[in-house]
């Protein structure tokens, strides 16, 4: 048995979890946890700028490997600075464990330097926290946290480690558990077969079936076993803008995105539909638009997880509560075993009518003019520069519908954005994290420059460890979602919503943090340019793209309005 | 409508701030919230008393179901169930006052704990009705104070909540 302080047994757990890189930020309460990091080579520590983006960063690590990210940070305003990284993963239930610096035990309470209530103020956005009492717990408390984080519906675990018990010169024995069992706390797997039976006769009896499936799909790693079973019964199937990739964008069963700024297809799919198959999703309402007009003549079968996601917005006609993998595995079995005939007549109607939909072709681009660049023309050149094959990573606003919109994502765990909080700042970081997960592949932050600049100070991060991110920054000068809707809803009154009189010139900024920065202006020089950024392999490069401001995100969806009620263009609507 | 929900939640520090703040953070209501250890002591039993309709009171079991301390949980006002509610009160009792006090207490079998000679100090228990009866029989003007636990409550017949 070995004897290890506190620091060393926080370190040599993670290292035993399985944990290869930490994102943190040193400050006094947490300095003997740094130098029990800094006496050993096993976990690699990343040190970013800020500690927001030190939870983004192990995000976008989380999200592109389904392995939980790890953040360190101080007390106080270390601790507080993480809680917008936080909240971001406990609303898409992204698995991360945060470690945060507390003050000596006997000052807690004391109003201490640097002294916050990390549990406390971290509360209501993780899905649990663990105060440390006494350094002897630290190797069950560490199992305890990943086990949480990464079972069940994944989410942010929280453990405040006051500094006196991580002491160096107090020794304890350290074993690391093999496995934990807490009673509070159990994980459902496998669905109801009863219910999962009567959903799939539902379903095999629909004429106007559509599958809806989201980000659970990809957090379970069940895409595979979806495309499986959209393949085998031939349905439209339509992702959410956390489940982008769940499905492949390019196959023609795919209607596209669906909600607020949904496609045309999909929207109007969902709302005439019969039967509704919701997979690892929670009828966000950024989806359903006014609950009481949502899908009329549907019945909604609903596979979740967690109980409390169904029937919460929209009441499940069958509820199955379950893993998706295993759920979708007996679906996929009972599909096969039963008697019930899909009714090829009424889905071929089902699809004349679609296509009928997709026929208007709601995504079309056409040219400004006078070699203007369009923000969508900017996402084409980057899915053309990266052939489809990059991890995308977005900040919030009009650049992230784009995104979702023109980069067709063909396989999971490349779209990393931050859907349900909505975070700025998000994209940058979480690039760094998906990079550092995978260091050949292409990671590439389309953001907007008023996103960037909430996490601009990470250029440090990235010359440090030689990151080559590709950052797409779509220019329009203004904040360009608050505009669109200041445009649409208040009379065209920019209320705090432009800047570009005091925009920084991005290429020396960058210049200054040693990277390579390209502006583009023109529409003819846009796919070069682009390719440009991208064939500098080694290096973070970037693409400051000037785009038209005075563009608008579409479809848009009419606020309190059924799915299909939309806004088609600055002059049609549904 | 009123529910009364009993929690076995682990005695952890903390635990029960985890649950008041998942009321305050989803806007739903505790009428009253009664809590102490068991004769286990790592388990604490709290009982809620709060107030929805049967979509509301879904989510709430639901999401404290979801939270790592809840070990167990039970509405008990979906079955057969006692629910207590214990209440001190001090009124006014003075002249003529004082025999009509006297009665109303034995009436709601309360018992009259401490006197002074203007002073009642009632003990009364009871399903939360009966208390508000009791004060509404004993009007307003006279009362000086109040304090009662909240609702605690047991379900009958054979049915435990236990682990």
């Amino acid at each position: 048995m070995e004897l290890l302080s506190g620091g060393e047994m926080l370190i040599r757990a993670l290292h035993d979890e399985g944990v290869e890189l930490l994102f943190g930020y040193p400050g006094g309460a947490a300095l003997h946890i740094y130098d029990a990091i800094f006496n050993q080579d096993k976990v690699e520590h990343i040190l970013v700028r800020h500690e927001q983006a030190a939870t983004h960063a192990a995000d976008g690590y989380a999200r592109a490997t389904g392995r939980p990210g790890v953040v360190l940070v101080t007390s106080g305003p270390g601790a507080t600075n993480a809680i917008t990284g936080i909240a971001t993963a406990f609303m898409d239930s992204i698995p991360m464990v945060v470690i945060s610096g507390q003050v000596d035990s006997s000052l807690i309470g004391s109003d201490a330097f640097q002294e916050t209530d990390m549990v406390g103020i971290s509360r209501p956005i993780v899905k649990h926290s663990f105060m440390v009492q006494s350094a002897e717990d630290i190797p069950i408390i560490v199992k305890k946290a990943f086990y949480i984080a990464t079972t069940g519906r994944p989410g942010p675990v929280v453990i405040d480690v006051p500094k006196d018990v991580t002491d160096p010169a107090r020794k304890f024995e350290y074993r690391y558990p093999e496995s934990v069992k807490m009673r509070s706390y159990s994980v459902p797997s496998k669905g109801h077969t009863g219910q999962i039976r009567k959903a799939v006769e539902i379903l095999l009896s629909a004429k106007r079936p559509v599958i809806y499936a989201g980000g659970g799909v990809i957090q379970g790693n069940a895409s595979d076993l979806l495309t499986r079973m959209a393949r085998i019964l031939g349905y439209p199937v339509t992702n959410t803008l956390m489940g982008l990739g769940a499905f492949p964008a390019p196959d023609k069963q795919f209607v596209g995105m669906l909600g607020m700024h949904g496609t045309y297809e999909a929207n109007m799919a969902m709302h005439g539909s019969d039967v509704v198959l919701g997979i690892g999703v929670r009828f966000d309402d950024r989806v359903t638009n006014a609950v009481s007009k949502f899908c009329p003549g549907a019945k909604i079968l609903h596979v979740d997880i967690d109980p409390a996601s169904i029937s919460k917005t929209v009441s499940a006609d069958v509820p199955i509560v379950g893993s998706v993998t295993s759920v979708l595995e007996e679906m996929i079995e009972l599909i096969r075993q039963s008697e019930t005939q899909i009714d090829k007549k009424s889905l071929d109607m089902w699809w004349q009518q679609i296509e009928g939909w997709r026929a208007k072709d709601c995504l079309k681009v056409t040219d400004a003019g006078n070699d203007v660049i369009k923000p969508q023309q900017a996402v084409q050149a980057v899915y053309e520069a990266t052939k489809g094959e990059a991890y995308v990573s977005s900040d919030v606003g009009q650049h992230q519908m784009f995104a979702a919109q023109y980069y067709h994502f063909n396989k999971p765990r490349r779209w990393i954005n931050s859907g349900g909080l909505g975070t700025m700042g998000f994209g940058f970081p979480a690039a760094m994290g998906v990079q550092l997960a995978f260091p050949d592949a292409i990671s590439v932050c389309i953001t907007g420059e008023g996103s960037i600049q909430m996490c601009i100070q990470e250029l440090a991060t990235c010359l440090q460890y030689g990151l080559p991110v590709k950052i797409v920054c779509l220019n329009n000068q203004s904040l360009g979602m608050v505009k669109q809707w200041q445009d649409m809803q208040y009379g065209g009154r920019y209320s705090h919503s432009t800047y570009a009189e005091s925009l920084p010139d991005f290429v020396k900024l960058v210049e200054a943090y040693g990277h390579v920065g390209i502006r583009v202006t023109k529409l003819s020089e846009l796919s070069q340019k682009m390719e440009e950024a991208f064939a500098l392999k080694n290096r973070l490069v970037f693409v400051d793209v000037y785009v038209d401001p005075s563009e608008h995100v579409y479809p848009m969806a009419i606020k309190g309005g059924s799915m299909k009620d939309m806004y088609l263009s600055k002059t049609e609507r549904t | 409508m009123r529910h009364i929900i009993s929690i076995l939640l682990e005695n952890e520090p903390g635990a029960l701030s985890r649950v008041v703040g998942l009321f305050s953070q989803r806007h739903y209501n505790i009428e009253s919230l009664t809590v102490a250890p068991t004769e286990d002591r790592t388990l604490s039993r709290l009982t809620i008393t709060t107030i929805g309709d049967d979509r509301k009171i879904e989510q709430i079991t639901k999401h404290l179901n979801k939270l790592i301390d809840v070990v167990k949980l039970v509405d008990l006002t979906e079955g057969a169930h006692i629910e207590r509610e214990l209440m001190l009160v001090k009124v006014k009792a003075a002249g003529a006052q004082r025999a009509e006090i006297k009665r109303t207490t034995d009436i709601f079998r309360g018992q009259i704990v401490d006197v002074t000679s203007t002073v009642y100090s009632i003990q009364l228990t009871g399903t939360s009705d009966k208390l508000d009866s009791f004060l509404d029989a004993i009007g307003n003007s006279s009362v000086l104070e109040v304090a009662r636990t909240g609702v605690t409550g047991i379900s009958r017949g054979e049915k435990v909540l236990s682990l």
